[in-house]
């Protein structure tokens, strides 16, 4: 009875994140001019002027790592903003509802992961609109391992937001968080071989698993598999497990901590 | 009567603070009370509001409501309690429909349908019974954007009470609204009290609307420094007066000396209505008087008394 109560609530709260998605026309359309810069722009230009020296297709290359970093960072800055949001709207209301904290927490994930995948749909269109060479195989099955990358970057933003206090505004603190991992986690350029710095630093930005393991299943048997993709789907799905639970058991106790005790 | 809330030395000090921002206050609220918390801004009064809503704990204290213990049973707690916050709380890219369903939903009413016509018929049938009462019939399934302020506010008390709480917080709940969209608020607020006895816990800038509540209790620097009913804590000011003026105000003012009346001239002519109520007054002057008036205190001149001597004493 208790557990049906919560995950009514969980359901909810997710669904009615993705309600206001799809009724914000400028956020939709943010979802594409972001695409559209980075596969279209750079990544079509990094492919006529480097595309046969890498050995692979760089546009398609660019285009599988932004699946990635989209469910990734999407679903990171949508729990992020829930500092802003319980200020204002309904969020207040989530906070004073008779449901655990933990559902509110879950229910922000489960809906901000349903937000990254429709923005993720809109990447494939526009992705079909200008003829990335895609192979659509490859593509489907990659559709169930979707939801992985958007997990992580759920229990990411659970763990940045129970460390941001009310004053720190999140526009001033996501460029400092994600935009490093941008580059860091290989969207746009392979980071299998790095000077020591930058591998390490590569190697801490939980993007760059999200990014390495929507490649993985993506060219899992092809012949470029082995120039692009860092851990096999197995060892990735591993990796991104354990993140996964510490971020979100560590972030979640936070959250809710610091919550009350202000 | 039974007690709906129960408050005792209640504390709370912000992390970093040297000081308490609660300091230690107690009170109980009745049920189907109408209580109002007044006080300066920084005097306690959200940090108060929080507490009581469970979005902040406390530093020290006991808090009960609905028989609840707060640090128990949390979750008890809120499904006791209705919240009307200062800032709006409606989603504003949803349907008023929508805003109250994920409402009820999360108060565990009703199992979540993503559609309007999924619910259930009894669900269906109290939306339409709070659409009429909003007249919002038309505009029910459109984005409430387009909704005027005070039309808002009452929809999310429509909302608030859709899971008939025992007690209603409302922090400044008409700050914003016309004078007319505050007083169609208000009508609809004792209509609600009357019908489903709810205790209201009400705070607000506008000492008007604590007038009619059942007590009041000011706070300020975090202690309750006044508390009673509004009539109780007017009586703390002698402010009760007759102002009266004439065409011969010399002429006025001697009839007033020989007779032994006490009198004020500052302007006009103020009569303390200590010794003689106004009928006395009137009945033994024969200068002819072309002002008249008696002057009650209101609940805000006693509030401004009340905080102002509280502030005195904070310096000394």
């Amino acid at each position: 009875m208790r557990l049906k109560k919560e995950i009514n609530a969980i359901i909810t709260i997710g669904s009615r994140d993705f309600i206001k998605f799809i009724r914000d026309r400028f956020r939709i359309l943010a979802t594409f001019i972001f695409p559209m810069i980075f596969i279209g722009i750079l990544g079509g230009s990094l492919q006529s002027n480097l595309g046969k020296s890498v050995g692979f297709n760089f546009l398609t290359f660019v285009f599988i790592g932004s699946i990635g970093q989209t469910l990734f960072q999407s679903t990171a800055s949508g729990i992020i903003s829930l500092v802003r949001d319980r200020e204002e709207d309904f969020a207040q209301e989530m906070f004073v509802a008779p449901v655990s904290r933990f559902s509110i927490v879950l229910g922000k994930i489960f809906g901000e992961s349903m937000v990254a995948l429709a923005q993720v749909v809109g990447i494939i269109l526009f992705g079909l609109i200008i003829q990335v060479p895609i192979d659509w195989g490859h593509m489907a099955r990659l559709i169930p391992f979707m939801i992985i990358p958007c997990l992580l970057g759920g229990a990411f933003g659970v763990l940045v937001l129970a460390n941001l206090g009310s004053q720190v505004s999140v526009q001033q603190i996501f460029p400092f968080i994600i935009f490093p991992q941008f580059f860091l986690s290989g969207v746009f350029a392979p980071i299998k071989d790095l000077p020591p710095v930058l591998l390490v630093l590569s190697r801490i930005a939980p993007m760059t698993y999200s990014v390495d393991f929507i490649r993985s299943i993506y060219y899992y048997g092809t012949p470029e598999y082995s120039k692009i993709v860092l851990f096999n789907p197995a060892t990735g799905l591993l990796i991104i497990s354990v993140i996964f639970t510490v971020f979100l058991s560590l972030g979640t106790f936070l959250f809710v901590r610091n919550e009350r005790e202000r | 009567m039974a007690k709906v809330i129960e408050v005792k030395n209640l504390k709370k000090r912000y992390k970093k603070a040297d000081k308490n921002a609660v300091d230690g206050i107690s009170f109980s609220i009745s049920e189907g009370e109408f209580f109002s918390f007044l006080g300066p801004n920084g005097a306690g009064k959200t940090t108060t509001i929080s507490i009581l809503t469970t979005t902040l704990a406390k530093t020290s204290g006991e808090v009960k409501i609905g028989g609840f213990d707060m640090d128990r049973e949390p979750n008890k707690v809120r499904g006791h309690i209705g919240v009307i916050f200062q800032n709006p709380s409606l989603d504003l890219n949803l349907t008023a429909e929508e805003n109250i369903r994920f409402h009820a939903v999360l108060y565990g009413l009703y199992t979540f349908r993503p559609a309007f016509s999924m619910m259930p018929d009894s669900y269906k049938k109290r939306v339409y019974e709070l659409a009429e009462i909003l007249t919002i019939e038309k505009d029910l399934f459109r984005p409430i954007k387009t909704f005027s302020g005070g039309m808002k506010r009452k929809l999310e008390i429509v909302r608030s009470l859709i899971h008939k709480p025992k007690v209603l917080f409302l922090d400044e709940p008409t700050s914003g609204l016309d004078p007319i969209s505050r007083k169609s608020l208000w009508d609809y607020l004792q209509q609600v009290r009357k019908e489903q006895n709810t205790t209201i816990f009400l705070t607000t800038h506008y000492l008007d609307e604590a007038e009619g509540t059942d007590h009041v209790a000011i706070v300020n620097n975090g202690k309750i420094i006044s508390y009673g009913t509004p009539e109780k804590i007017k009586q703390t000011l002698v402010e009760n007066y007759l102002l009266i003026d004439s065409p011969d105000r010399n002429k006025l003012k001697k009839e007033l000396q020989e007779k032994k009346i006490k009198f004020l001239e500052n302007g006009q002519i103020k009569v303390p209505l200590t010794k003689f109520k106004a009928q006395e007054v009137i009945k033994k002057i024969d200068t002819e008087l072309s002002v008249m008036q008696i002057h009650a205190p209101t609940l805000e001149e006693a509030y401004v008394e009340i905080i102002a001597n509280s502030m005195e004493k904070d310096k000394s």
